[in-house]
């Protein structure tokens, strides 16, 4: 028998707390080689066109800031829910509402144009999105519902409100009958960073503006401190005077409306109108993205690129070596996996121990 | 007793150079003893020097690195509890090893072998307790009871099993001195059936009193045996501590009247705040400058719910219940009171006064934050923090309290109890109080160590602040205050004046006999 | 309402129920033992596109059954190593393993869109299925169906009447005690995470084998979630995890009927009842503060390492 035996370090090795994200993409790396091989592909040149290819020319690398910027945006909120230990995991549901509350605007009042549209769209979509965020929180700081399943089940009704809305009320009048709404007007489109190169808009400048300030707050400011304080024990948090109600209302309405900002930059910058589905899952690829950066907010960024790098491998690998880009999702959750296991390496010594019948352990 | 009737005796259990290593750490360093049938036997040692870990190795539960059990003369390698058990040894444990959501019953029958049927438990253990004047109610659930009864539990857990050696550790720490002497007598007539008994504690009058032989630990190795019988109280400390620890200094006991009462409590009241919380009942007393006041009692019976409605973790209704310095404080949080001059320190270390894995000048910050926020905070609304004064502090605090750490500025995980502990404390000493809450100051702490917090306590009082000490170590409490509360089920007692207070009494008060009476 | 309707009402309401049933009730064991898996969405995905997989590679819908309850075991053992013996976050870990079973069963059944499912028989019981009303009800029905039932007795007697299950209990109420006393803490919950597993994986073919005999990319549409909140619901005790799910069966009936009836009620609203309802659920039972504390297994959710 092999066992797998766990010794608790004195102190939390400073080593693997910067490497562990980089084992943990080496294990998946190796990981997905081995798949590849089972499906009868040469590990090396899908690996290649799944990690590098998408990096090869400007244009994918402005696709690769298009998909970056909502994971980045919305996992920079998670880190404060996790390190708080709220689990809201309902952030999809939270973009989506973002993306509903913000586009509103454009579509109930076409004919209001000028500098002042996208402005107000975007404060709307933080509004949304705080505002469903502030429902699991509420239901958690006053009766104690457990926050996970609540958040996650608002992600199901938010997903089924979108599609009513561009079905029924929001649909394109002059659409064809498509589940559409109608195309926001040229006032309401978030712009290019650089539009002579590519796509990117705003969103991805927002994501990293806002991720570096959210560093400083979580590692600099009384606030960051009462947050992993209030993460790591509640009742040591109520010793320092801290209110694990109020930090269960800052956490989701900051996550929420973080959520609710990637949801209309996203509506506005890279779609142009509502559909029935805004998201191809960043508001759960975002919790990966959160604890690939060890939820910190700089790590987050990067891990926010590695993450995007998937989405674009996926559909690159899919034209260049004929795989399913449904293998991007397995290699999201090889990815959580691997994490999660390497950060055991910070605070445990691990040691296989072989184990015999009779000559147990001496 | 003389040579030849221990000569004649059986020995049980013998241990030869059993040695376990925890990293660089020796916890056990060749330890050598024997246990005869009908003997109990005294393992004496501080806190840390290594008693548990001994005792985990002849359960089964640690596996030596080197050196041998012989039981009944044949070596034996203990691999697990089970085996234990099938040798016959028992084990009741420190801290309990019960199951809050199951029955008494259910309690029982997971330490018996499979072939009791479920449905015969409660009657055999029901027959086990009569026998040894142990009441109990099998179909009780066990979050219900007292510790009294828990232990209670244990014990018949134990005994059920037909054990020939029972292992005891710390028993009567949770005890009042009379659930203290109905155990007493439970072992001895345990032994006069023939069984033995390896008796753990660092209590000497009760190792005195009870044991045929002793084996004392220091520092993981045996630095001596004796019969306890032939020893005084103070030889078998300084063979416990290996060095004379110096008596602490304390004030004159007479309060003086004139003196500023700094803390006042009147009529606070409260419901229970959780399913296993205690209500507490109409509590009043006052604490002038100068003084240490003492809150003695068993655990549960509503210390914690006190020291949270004084530090303010819990906010009171009525502001008047509690006065500080005259001014009603029963309404304000935790840092308000803080700011006005008041310090606490909780009864647990990691979780409440301090958190394991942040550093220790994080910890420092987790408590003065707002009543030191011009020293710990700068950048205005920003608040942030300022590392390099908190390191300060620390290092203030690691010289006053002599803490024993590694590298500048760990985890408080890292360091021992009593280290730990010390910085707690120091962290409010710091500011120099002119009240202080402290609740179980040198619980799992060395002897040194909490000679030197006894001391700092009664320093702080002596310099003019009221210093509130909540412990269930009534030893500690007659050596430092001025004057005993009990509490009991909620209630709190008239205080005692500790110079002229007997132990009979203050137990009889842990006991609730006349609680909530004025004496 | 004829007879003939009320039957046919409760057994869609029963085919409903039974996968959230199933699931629940592995999740129940797996809880019971300390260790909170968040991944069962992911486990029931995977028994499902299992269960249709191996159907349709022998024909036979029992080995697809089979299959999926392997894979469901084997998918959780997954969740187990890392939690159990690397210690890592619970809530964490199940998300993780929720996201990998969504990912992969998409990926393995990218092929099996489309295909025309195989569909579990019904068993009718001789002589039993005769009982007039009673007969039809509880007689006829396919394997998973009757699975279901035995299922939730032999738990309740499990957990409660026996050793083993009192061995369970212990684990989830305070595994530092049960390690002192010499259970092996890791082995019951290693066991018990592959248990969830196997009726995780059982509930997902019920889907793809019974309740709608096809493969669509996340099909199970947050069952698992649901069975996790029933487990909450029924403080932990399986025979009223029966009411619950039976309870959600009817919503989801419910909203079926009302959108066939025409109603006038967008469709996605009543699609969204069963989702709302399970908040309802959840913030109804988290108010009796008192008695959730006092069912909740004590160490639900924490990492144990035997200290060697």
């Amino acid at each position: 028998m092999i066992r797998i035996q766990l010794e608790k370090r004195a102190q939390h090795s400073a080593i693997f707390s910067l490497t562990s994200p980089l084992i943990a993409l080496a294990i998946t790396a190796t990981l997905g080689a081995i798949m590849f091989l089972l499906l009868g592909k040469s590990p090396t040149a899908a690996l290649y066109s799944y990690f590098i290819e998408p990096l090869t020319d400007m244009w994918s690398i402005h696709e690769l800031m298009i998909k970056a910027a909502p994971l980045i945006l919305i996992a920079t909120g998670l880190s404060i829910c996790f390190l708080s230990n709220n689990w809201n995991i309902g952030a999809e549901g939270q973009f989506i509402l973002g993306g509903i509350f913000g586009s509103a605007l454009p579509i109930l009042y076409p004919e209001f144009t000028g500098p002042m549209v996208l402005p107000l769209m975007l404060i709307m979509g933080i509004i949304g999105g705080a505002a469903y965020a502030t429902i699991p929180a509420f239901l958690k700081a006053k009766f104690s519902t457990n926050e996970i399943l609540s958040s996650l089940m608002l992600v199901y009704v938010a997903q089924l409100f979108l599609d009513w809305l561009v079905r029924g009320p929001w649909r394109n009048p002059e659409g064809f009958n498509f589940p559409e709404s109608r195309t926001f007007h040229a006032d309401a489109i978030l712009p290019e960073i650089w539009f002579a190169s590519g796509r990117a808009h705003w969103g991805f400048a927002f994501a990293i503006i806002i991720a570096v300030l959210m560093w400083f707050v979580l590692n600099k400011t009384l606030k960051g401190f009462e947050v992993r304080v209030l993460g790591l024990s509640p009742r040591a948090g109520r010793f320092a005077g801290f209110s694990e109600n109020k930090m269960i209302y800052t956490a989701f309405i900051v996550a929420g409306g973080l959520a609710g900002l990637a949801g209309i930059s996203e509506v506005s910058g890279a779609i142009g109108q509502l559909r029935p589905v805004i998201s191809p899952g960043y508001g759960f690829t975002a919790i990966i993205v959160a604890f690939l950066g060890r939820l910190n907010p700089l790590g987050i960024i990067a891990a926010g690129l590695i993450l995007a790098l998937s989405y674009l491998g996926g559909e690159a690998a899919q034209i260049s070596i004929g795989v399913s880009n449904k293998v991007s999702a397995v290699f999201q959750g090889l990815l959580l996996f691997s994490v999660l296991a390497c950060d055991t390496l910070i605070h445990y010594k691990i040691k296989i121990v072989k184990t015999m019948r009779g000559k147990a352990a001496l | 007793m003389a040579a030849s009737e221990i000569a004649q005796r059986k020995q049980l259990l013998a241990v030869e150079n059993l040695t376990k290593v925890f990293g660089t750490l020796k916890a056990n360093d060749g330890v050598d003893f024997d246990i005869d049938e009908g003997e109990i036997h005294a393992l004496l040692g501080e806190n840390g020097a290594g008693k548990s870990t001994l005792v985990k190795m002849l359960f089964g539960t640690l596996q030596p690195d080197g050196g041998q059990i012989l039981w009944r003369s044949k070596p034996q390698i203990i691999t697990k509890p089970s085996f234990a058990r099938q040798l016959g040894i028992g084990m009741v444990f420190q801290h309990f090893s019960l199951f809050d959501s199951l029955s008494v019953a259910e309690n029982i029958a997971l330490s018996l072998d499979a072939s009791t049927p479920l449905s015969k438990v409660s009657e055999e253990a029901e027959r086990v307790a009569d026998k040894y004047g142990l009441s109990i109610n099998a179909e009780a659930m066990v979050g219900d009871l007292s510790v009294g009864e828990r232990q209670r539990v244990e014990i018949i857990r134990c005994l059920l099993q037909k054990p020939n050696l029972i292992i005891l550790d710390e028993p009567t720490s949770v005890l009042t001195p009379q659930e203290s002497d109905r155990l007493f007598e439970t072992l001895e007539t345990l032994r006069s059936e023939g069984k033995s008994i390896l008796y753990i504690s660092h209590k000497l009058d009760e190792v005195k009193r009870l044991c045929d032989r002793a084996t004392v630990l220091r520092h993981g190795k045996v630095v001596g045996h004796c019969i306890p019988a032939d020893e005084t109280p103070s030889s078998l400390a300084a063979m416990m501590v290996g060095e004379s620890i110096h008596t602490i200094r304390k004030v004159a006991d007479e309060t003086d009247k004139n003196r500023e009462i700094v803390l006042s409590v009147q009529n606070l009241s409260q419901k229970p705040t959780g399913p296993f919380s205690t209500a507490l009942k109409d509590i009043s007393f006052d604490v002038p400058a100068g003084e240490v006041f003492g809150i003695a009692g068993v655990a549960g019976n509503g210390q914690f719910e006190l020291f949270e409605a004084m530090s303010g973790e819990r906010m009171q209704k009525d502001a008047a219940m509690i006065t500080f310095r005259n001014d009603p404080i029963g309404h304000k949080s935790i840092n308000e009171r803080r700011k006005a001059g008041a310090a606490f320190s909780p009864e647990e270390r990691f979780g409440h006064a301090a958190i394991a894995t942040l550093s220790l000048a994080d910890n420092i910050l987790l408590s003065r934050h707002a009543s030191d926020a011009n020293v710990y905070l700068s950048g205005g609304i920003l608040k942030i923090a300022k590392p390099s004064a908190l390191r300060k502090t620390l290092s203030r605090i690691v010289e006053t309290m002599d803490v024993r750490k590694s590298g500048e500025n760990p985890d408080a995980g890292t360091l021992s109890g009593g280290n730990l502990q010390k910085v707690i404390l120091g962290r409010e000493f710091d500011r120099q109080p002119s009240l202080l809450i402290v609740d179980q100051p040198t619980w799992g702490v060395d002897a040194g160590a909490a000679a030197r917090i006894r001391q700092s306590l009664i320093d702080l009082s002596k310099s003019g602040s009221a210093v509130v000490v909540i412990s269930q170590d009534l030893d500690e409490l007659l050596e430092m205050c001025g004057r005993i509360a009990v509490m009991s089920e909620g209630q709190m007692s008239e205080p005692q004046q500790a110079s002229t207070v007997t132990r009979e009494t203050l137990g009889l008060l842990m006991g609730g006999a006349n609680a909530g009476q004025a004496a | 309402m004829t007879p003939e309707i009320a039957i046919a009402i409760f057994l869609t309401i029963a085919t409903a129920a039974t996968p959230l049933l199933i699931a629940a009730l592995g999740e129940l064991v797996v809880e019971r033992s300390g260790v909170l898996n968040l991944g069962v969405e992911g486990m029931m995905v995977m028994g499902a596109v299992t269960g249709f997989g191996a159907a349709q590679i022998t024909g036979s819908a029992y080995l697809g059954l089979l299959a999926a309850i392997i894979c469901g075991a084997l998918f959780s053992l997954l969740f187990g190593v890392l939690t159990l013996s690397l210690a890592t976050n619970q809530v964490a870990t199940g998300l993780s393993l929720t996201l990998l079973g969504l990912g992969a069963s998409g990926m393995i059944g990218e092929n099996f869109i489309g295909l025309p499912g195989i569909k579990l028989k019904a068993i009718e019981i001789p002589l039993l299925s005769d009982i007039p009303v009673i007969g039809r009800l509880l007689f006829a029905q396919d394997l998973i169906f009757y699975i279901s039932i035995l299922l939730t007795i032999a738990i309740w007697y499990f957990v409660f009447k026996t050793r083993a299950g009192l061995t369970l209990r212990s684990v989830g109420d305070n595994h530092t005690s049960a390690h002192a006393l010499g259970i092996n803490v890791l082995k019951v919950r290693y066991l018990a995470v592959m248990f969830g597993g196997a009726c995780a994986g059982l509930a997902g073919a019920h889907l793809s084998l019974v309740y709608t005999p096809q493969w669509t990319e996340n099909m199970t549409a947050g069952r698992g979630w649901i069975a996790l909140a029933l487990v909450v619901f029924a403080s932990w005790r399986p025979l009223r995890i029966v009411a619950g799910a039976y309870l959600f069966g009817a919503v989801t009936i419910a909203q079926f009927h009302a959108q066939a009836q025409g109603v006038a009620i967008p469709s996605q609203l009543l699609s969204s009842l069963p989702y709302i309802a399970t908040i309802i659920v959840l913030v109804l039972i988290s108010t009796n503060k008192r008695m959730t504390m006092k069912n909740t297994p004590a160490s639900l959710g924490k990492p144990f390492v035997p200290d060697r």
